[in-house]
This record gives structure tokens, sequence and C-alpha cells, in this order.
């Protein structure tokens, strides 16, 4: 190759000798390639919503307090994750907040109405909520319909049949009689056990949780199946193209919302030993709250399962933060709302930047 | 002299009553480029179809290393050596370009459930590919949509050729891009030619075509005009033919100044 030439414009083909492939770009600040992190702004809203609440509240930064509000951010967490990644694959699922509601009367009126030990009522109820996912998201990748649209057509149909059939098997619209069942201990033991950390006691979602995080966020940053999720919901024909199954993908994304709606439907069940038929309703809105707070775009292709939980923690936070400053919990949806959409807002940002094409 | 890679005889395509294709021939040997040129609605794409195993041919015979062959699907056609970059690329603007990269086809490591993206053999194999080609990018960790239209397309031919592309064809890769970066595009064109791949360049410019093609198929509706070695025709013949002739005639005819 001949020497590199003086003029800089002639360097823009760039040989691997040429320092830079185009004059034009600024360097790449550290700061910079922070903010296409997806997680960053709800890292910066946790950290804001913790500091605002533990600085006014005692029992807020307590072991107990923080024990508390990590209880309703643990539930939430492990839907918010499921979420996260259908929606990094280019998905809604408005069913998931009413399938967790079916998933926990399928465990209470099998065990209970048709006397069957509980694991094997929570064994049915997993292959329903398969069932249901896979229902969900083949009917999804076969129509090429908006999954908003078809998803809101299970949710409304489950939200009648939690209903109807509840009170068809057991007369009334509650589930009950969970604690009496046989193998409840060890289920108690697997979905509802607490333990003292910190002389705080704990419930053993939290550390579900955890793990689910951890889990879905190595699934997705490090293995085929998390890259095939970025592609299919960032361009599904141009996954599809190179060979990616983006069908079977999105159907796998599908099962797995339904199966962490499955997982927070037992933890109900068998904390509460009852079931509401309404169980479940209104939630999955707030699953997409956290997610998107997490850094999720509503477009797909981007987003994380870390920033995900923390969009959970952060509802956890406010949601019993605001109780003990003594407010009234009327502004707990204002703050939520507000919160949202900073989160939009920043998004936007990132997606800028990170399409900022210069054809 | 060896058997061409990829030879098309007297190919025909129909779409229900309409003949998009009619005889077409033409080869594309190792480490030569052949060029598809042709205007709009010429039949550029129903030919690169065939090519890639989207559609089938309704007559004629697709030959691969002398042999017949038929494609059934597009899996079947990369199978064999033949890789298709498309106008729209087939990247993901938010993804990283590593991660674009391997799309599809991501090395793994570990075992049984364990079994991970390799992202450290998938980053340096991106960067070492990319150089090669003579791409120099400045951090595989960027989003391939902070690259520039005639990087990604570079990106996508380095691509083709990593993943053992024998035959690359290119569809309009310079259509959507200014002189300079066209300019840049052309000349990966030319290093994969020189990798020994066989190029297929569909493009409707001539200007482009001329200086890195070796030889030129000129398609207008359906059919070609003519296939034709380098030393046998010029640009502005090409430009010509391309257009049909007497309707370029015409047409500058027709917006020449009225004589006073």
């Amino acid at each position: 190759m001949a020497p590199v030439p003086a003029d800089p414009g002639a360097g823009a083909a760039g040989g691997p000798s040429t320092q830079r492939a185009d004059e034009r770009l600024s360097a790449v600040g550290p700061l910079r390639r922070l903010l296409v992190k997806p997680e960053l702004g709800a890292l910066v809203g946790a950290i804001a919503v913790f500091t605002f609440f533990a600085v006014q509240s005692e029992v807020f930064r307590s072991a107990r307090g923080i024990a508390n509000w990590l209880d309703p951010a643990s539930t939430l967490g492990i839907m918010a994750v499921a979420v996260a990644l259908l929606m990094i694959g280019g998905h809604f699922d408005l069913s998931a907040g009413v399938m967790s509601g079916t998933t926990a009367l399928t465990v209470a009126i099998v065990a209970v109405e048709y006397e069957q030990n509980i694991w094997v009522a929570i064994g049915v109820s997993l292959v329903v909520a398969l069932l249901l996912g896979f229902f969900n998201g083949w009917l999804v990748t076969r129509t090429g319909l908006p999954s908003f649209i078809i998803t809101l057509g299970t949710f409304l149909m489950l939200q009648g049949l939690n209903l109807g059939l509840t009170k068809l098997l057991t007369g009334t619209v509650t589930a009950t009689g969970l604690a009496s069942v046989p193998g409840y201990a060890s289920a108690e033991w697997v979905f509802a056990s607490r333990m003292t950390i910190l002389g705080a006691e704990v419930r053993v979602a939290v550390l579900w949780w955890v793990l689910f995080t951890a889990v879905a966020s190595w699934v997705l940053l490090r293995t085929r199946f998390g890259n095939w999720v970025f592609a299919t919901g960032g361009d599904e024909v141009a996954a599809r193209n190179v060979g990616v199954p983006a069908r079977r993908t999105t159907i796998a994304l599908f099962m797995t919302t339904s199966t962490a709606a499955w997982f927070v439907g037992t933890t109900l069940a068998v904390r509460l030993t009852s079931v509401q038929a309404n169980t479940g309703t209104g939630q999955e809105l707030i699953y997409i709250v956290a997610a998107v707070i997490g850094g999720c775009l509503l477009t797909g292709g981007f987003g994380s399962a870390i920033g995900a939980s923390l969009g959970a923690l952060i509802f956890g936070m406010t949601q019993l933060g605001i109780p003990y400053l003594r407010w009234d919990a009327d502004w707990f949806y204002f703050f939520l709302g507000a919160m949202l959409l900073l989160a939009v807002l920043a998004n936007r940002l990132v997606r800028r930047y990170a399409e900022a094409a210069r054809r | 002299m060896t058997a061409p890679l990829l030879e098309l005889r007297d190919v025909g395509k129909d779409y229900g009553s309409v003949i998009a294709l009619d005889g077409i021939s033409t080869t594309v040997r190792a480490g030569e480029v052949t060029c598809v040129l042709g205007d709009n609605g010429a039949g550029k794409s129903t030919l690169i179809k065939i090519l890639s195993g989207v559609h089938r041919a309704d007559r004629g015979q697709l030959l691969l290393d002398g042999r017949p062959a038929d494609f059934g699907s597009p899996r079947e056609a990369l199978d064999a050596g033949i890789a298709t970059v498309y106008q729209d690329l087939a990247m993901i603007p938010l993804m990283a370009i590593w991660r674009n990269f391997f799309l599809g086809a991501e090395p793994t490591r570990g075992w049984g459930p364990f079994r991970r993206f390799d992202a450290a053999r998938a980053k340096d194999a991106t960067r070492r590919e990319l150089s090669a080609m003579g791409i120099d990018i400045r951090d595989p960790d960027q989003p391939v949509g902070t690259l520039s239209g005639g990087e990604r397309q570079s990106v996508a031919i380095a691509r083709a050729v990593h993943f053992g592309a024998r035959v690359l064809i290119l569809d309009e890769p310079t259509s959507a891009l200014g002189v300079k970066q066209a300019g840049v595009v052309l000349r990966y064109v030319a290093q994969a030619r020189d990798r020994g791949v066989g190029v297929v360049l569909i493009t409707h410019n001539p200007h482009h075509a001329h200086p890195v093609g070796d030889r030129f198929l000129v398609l207008n509706r359906g059919r070609s005009l003519g296939e034709f070695a380098k030393a046998d025709v010029s640009r502005d013949e090409l430009t010509r033919l391309m257009a049909g002739g007497a309707e370029l005639d015409q047409l500058a005819h027709e917006l020449e100044r009225p004589s006073t």
C-alpha cells in the first residue's frame, strides 16, 4: 500500500495504517459510551429515589424498611425482567398480569377442588402457563398482527375465564383453603419462606428475583438466543435474512413471560393461601412501566434485564416510601408517571444517538 | 480455463402472466466481477432472487461448478457459498458491529446449558476480518447505526467473505451513497474480487460498474441486451444500452434547448 497521503481527505478510505477512518468524527468519550448503556437511567433514578426517601425517613433506610420495600419490588421484578426480554424482542404482553391470576387460581382450584397434592397443581399450572404463552406467541408470529392487540384479546378472555371458572367451580369469587393441602409445607418453603438477614425478615421471592435477573441478563448478553432476541426486536426481516429463527425466538419469549407469570402466580397463591379471581388484573402496564424505566425501547431491539429490575426497585421504593413519609398514597401514581415520562425522554435520546445514521 | 463458479443458461421466471425474466445467460468466475445492469423494472431483483435461492427459475438451468444446482431456500444457496448482500443489508442498527457480524452464526463455547456466545472471539474476529478488508472501525462495540452507509456496506461485504462466500451478490451497493462513499464501497468490491471471490454486482449506474467489472450483462424489460467483456464495451455504450439506446437519443433531443 502507498504511504499514507498527507491530505486528510484522501485517507478517508482508510487502510489499516490510517489513524482515523473519518476525520469528522470526534473521539467517543467514556461518558458518551456510558450513555448508551440501557440501564444507566434506571440506576441514576434508583439512587435518586433511594436518597430522597432515605434522607427523610429513618424507617425507610432501616434493615426492616428495606426488606419491606424489597418485597413488592421482587414479584414485580420477576415479571418486569421477563416482560423486558419480550419488549427487547419487539413485543408486548398485556395478558401477563392477568396470567399471574390465572396460574394462581389454577394452583388453588386444582389443589383444593380436585384434591390434588399442591405440587401436582403447580405442575398443571405450569402447563397452562406454557400453553398460554405458546398460544400468544404462535398467534403473533402466525398472523403478523401487533402483539398489543392479540394479547389484549387474551387478556380480556382470561379475565373473563378467571371470574367465570372460579365462580363455576368454587361458587364464590375466591379460591381458598390452600394451607391444608398435602405438600403445602414444601411448596411454602420454595415459594414463600422467610429468612432473617441482618435482623430483617426477607421473603425468599427477593432471592428468586435476584437469580432471575442474573440469569436473564446472562442469557441476553452472552448467549446466541440473547443475540437473536436483540435482532428479532431490532429488525425482524433483516434477522430472518441472516438465518435467525425469529419465529421460534418470539414464541420462546412469550413462553418465558408466561412462565414468569406462573412463578409469580404460584408465589401469590402459596403466600396468601387464597386467591381472588381478579388477581393480577391491571398489573400488566406496571410491568411495562418498569421495563421502560429500565431502558427498554417501546419499538424493541434495545433494553436490559438489570434495568427492568431497577425499574421494579424504583416502583417498590416509591410505593412504600410515600406512606413512610406520611404522604397521601395518591401521590404514588403521580410519581410513577413522572418517572416514566423522564425515562421515555431519556430513552429517546439514546435511540437518536445509536441510530444517528450518516448515510 | 476452469469451469465458472456459477453459470446461468437461458433462465426465465414468470410472475403469473408477467414474464419477469426470459432467456438470461451469464457466468460468474472466481476473482472476477460480473455486473448486472438495468433500469428499474429490468428484472435485476428477480435475477438476484433466483441466484440467492429466494425463487426458483421457471425455465433454464443454474450450474454451480459446472453441475446443475437447484436452491430451494436462501439457506441452501448460502450453504453452497452464495452470499447475498441486500440493499437493506440485513443489519440491525441498534446492535454492536460484532453482534451484527456474527448474527445467525454466533461462535459459542462451553457445554450444555452453559454454552455461550464467545464474545471475545467474535470481537476479535470482527476487527481482524474488517482490517483485512482495509476497513478501519474504531470500536467493534459501537452500534451499526452510527456507521455511515458506505461503512455499513463494507461491513456487510466483509461478513459475507468471512463466512466463506465464493459467490458474492451485491444488490445496488452504491445506489444510496454519495460519490466518495460509493468509491469506498467499490474498493472493497475489488478487495473481495482479489481474494478470489466471484462477485455479482447489481447496479443501475454504469459509472460504478465499468471501472470494477470484468463482464457486463445488460437487462431491459426482463430480457438480455447482451453480455459484454470489458474490452468490448465502453462506459458510454453501456449507458446507452441501459437506457435503451434510441430512447436516450430521443430524450436528449427533447431536452435540447430549442435553437433560436
